[in-house]
């Protein structure tokens, strides 16, 4: 089976064929301004914070700042506008640390551009939430999947498969 | 953005932090002038001239994803030092495979870079045409080949027709630029007049523009589907090239000559062969990069992309097509 990762977990929620060709090898992030903008920003935001926050691997997923004490996530977003995906992507966190034995994992979600800071924690309906995500992850995974449709929203102009997807003749 | 470097001059480059530090020679081999590049600013090395490095250098090229690409002093293309291939991806690679061992399936691919080519070339003598210039003959004969793309049954065959479609585009040639030059026939090895000199650069240039933009997607570039794999190192990168020589470097060669900005003295013969003195190869490469910088209005992504971006979406609808997403159709000039 291939892996999940959660990035995967995120697009999911973004765009099916975001998700598709992403787990293909077809990656266009390292021509992205914005995901280099985003790296930069984890480097910068919160230096002092190294020090009680760690990285671990966790299933393939890498969770930069994790506070093994208190047992938080913490994440650092540039933007809110896709909020519900980064969320998503900290349940799935919160999942595999459940998974890997860590009772009552929690985590917060920062947006320091917009001072916004958002608590998250996992409930039973989660639970049941992500089960379903899993399986259709794994759809889009398998060797026969045809690739999703352009989604046609506004967000593809962001994203760094608009070039792709729309190019045309 | 990222740009393309040529060093022209012999010199020598060199790690200093994270800057390329190039020192070129003078006339006696002592070195001279001191430059520095930073890194983030390079998207790849063209060396034309004798360049002496270390390992470190390209040690640290390679981690920086830096391709460097290698000319002889007759600017032929020699080989390239290619940062490790960060991008390859598994599927990909399997479908390009594929599509190279099934015949239909090479051909059909095969055949719309003949075509591509064949419109964007036509393109040229159209615009000519409708400014006074009498090339009608060329084109009919032209169009004539091309109705016959569809009727060939195998690569051979293609490449037959695709020879007689440049065949007759380059005797239209003669008509399009000054009296001082003419083909004769397009000769390659070596190239023995300024024409032929000048197409040979040109088309070198552009085939090193294909081969820098499909680095930078996950096509393998040495699996292609016109030219025989293995014609060249990087032979995906001459399928390209095939579509987009007419725009880049037949419309770059009209305009040089038109306006003068080479002329007959910027050539010299050299046992048995023509090439291009050091200043007008300046000038071609300026005069190309410009071209690449140049924008145009794209139809479908509504927004303005220049030149060496088309090249890149070529290797993004190329992808689709072997991935099964969408069928390939080839850059057709539409403005
Ligand atoms: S451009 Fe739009 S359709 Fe394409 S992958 Fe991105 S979000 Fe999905």
């Amino acid at each position: 089976m291939r892996i999940i990762t959660a990035t995967h977990v995120k697009y999911y929620h973004v765009c099916h064929r975001k998700l598709w060709l992403f787990d293909r090898d077809l990656w266009m992030e390292h021509t992205s301004e914005a995901v280099q903008g985003g790296e930069l920003l984890h480097q910068t935001a919160y230096p002092q914070r190294a020090e009680r926050y760690r990285e671990i691997s966790l299933g393939g997923s890498k969770i930069d700042f994790y506070d093994p004490h208190r047992r938080v996530v913490h994440e650092i977003k540039s933007s809110q506008k896709l909020e519900e995906s980064h969320v998503a992507q900290l349940k799935y966190y919160l999942w595999l640390l459940e998974e890997a034995g860590v009772e009552g994992p929690t985590a917060i979600l920062e947006y320091p551009k917009q001072r916004q800071t958002l608590h998250v924690s996992l409930t039973a309906d989660d639970r049941t939430a992500i089960q379903q995500w899993l399986t259709g992850i794994r759809q889009l995974q398998a060797e026969e999947a045809p690739c999703p449709p352009t989604i046609n929203k506004p967000f593809c102009r962001q994203c760094s498969y608009y070039d792709f997807c729309y190019v045309g003749e | 953005m990222r740009k393309t470097y040529y060093l022209f001059n012999p010199g020598r480059l060199a790690r200093k932090d994270n800057t390329l530090q190039y020192t070129a020679y003078d006339e006696d081999g002592l070195p001279g002038q001191v430059k520095y590049l930073p890194v983030e600013d390079v998207a790849d090395l063209y060396v034309f001239g004798s360049l002496d490095a270390n390992s470190s250098l390209y040690n640290f090229l390679g981690k920086q994803g830096i391709s460097v690409h290698f000319f002889d002093y007759y600017e032929h293309y020699t080989g390239s030092f290619m940062a490790k291939e960060y991008l390859l991806a598994g599927k990909l690679q399997v479908q390009q495979t594929q599509h190279y061992i099934s015949k239909p399936k090479r051909m059909a691919l095969a055949r719309k870079f003949v075509e591509g080519s064949a419109f964007n070339l036509l393109k040229n003598l159209r615009y000519y045409q409708g400014r006074g210039r009498d090339v009608a003959v060329y084109i009919d004969q032209i169009e004539g080949y091309v109705a016959a793309l569809p009727h060939a049954a195998a690569v051979p065959e293609l490449m037959g027709l695709e020879g007689n479609i440049r065949q007759t585009y380059y005797a239209g040639f003669d008509r399009l630029v000054p009296g001082d030059y003419s083909f004769g026939t397009r000769t390659t090895q070596p190239p023995q007049n300024e024409l032929n000199a000048l197409m040979s650069f040109g088309n070198m240039l552009c085939y090193a523009a294909c081969l820098s933009q499909i680095y930078h997607t996950q096509l393998n570039p040495t699996i292609s589907f016109l030219h025989e794999p293995g014609t060249r190192r990087f032979s995906l990168a001459l399928d390209l090239a095939e579509v987009f020589k007419p725009l880049l470097v037949d419309r770059l060669i009209f305009r040089v000559l038109n306006k003068k900005e080479i002329q007959p003295k910027d050539f010299v013969q050299d046992l048995g062969r023509c090439v291009l003195k050091e200043p007008a190869r300046k000038t071609v490469v300026r005069v190309f990069e410009e071209r690449l910088k140049e924008t145009i209005q794209h139809r479908s992504l509504k927004r303005s992309v220049s030149y060496q971006h088309l090249i890149k979406l070529e290797c993004y609808k190329l992808t689709k097509h072997l991935m099964q997403l969408e069928e390939y159709k080839p850059f057709k000039a539409w403005w």
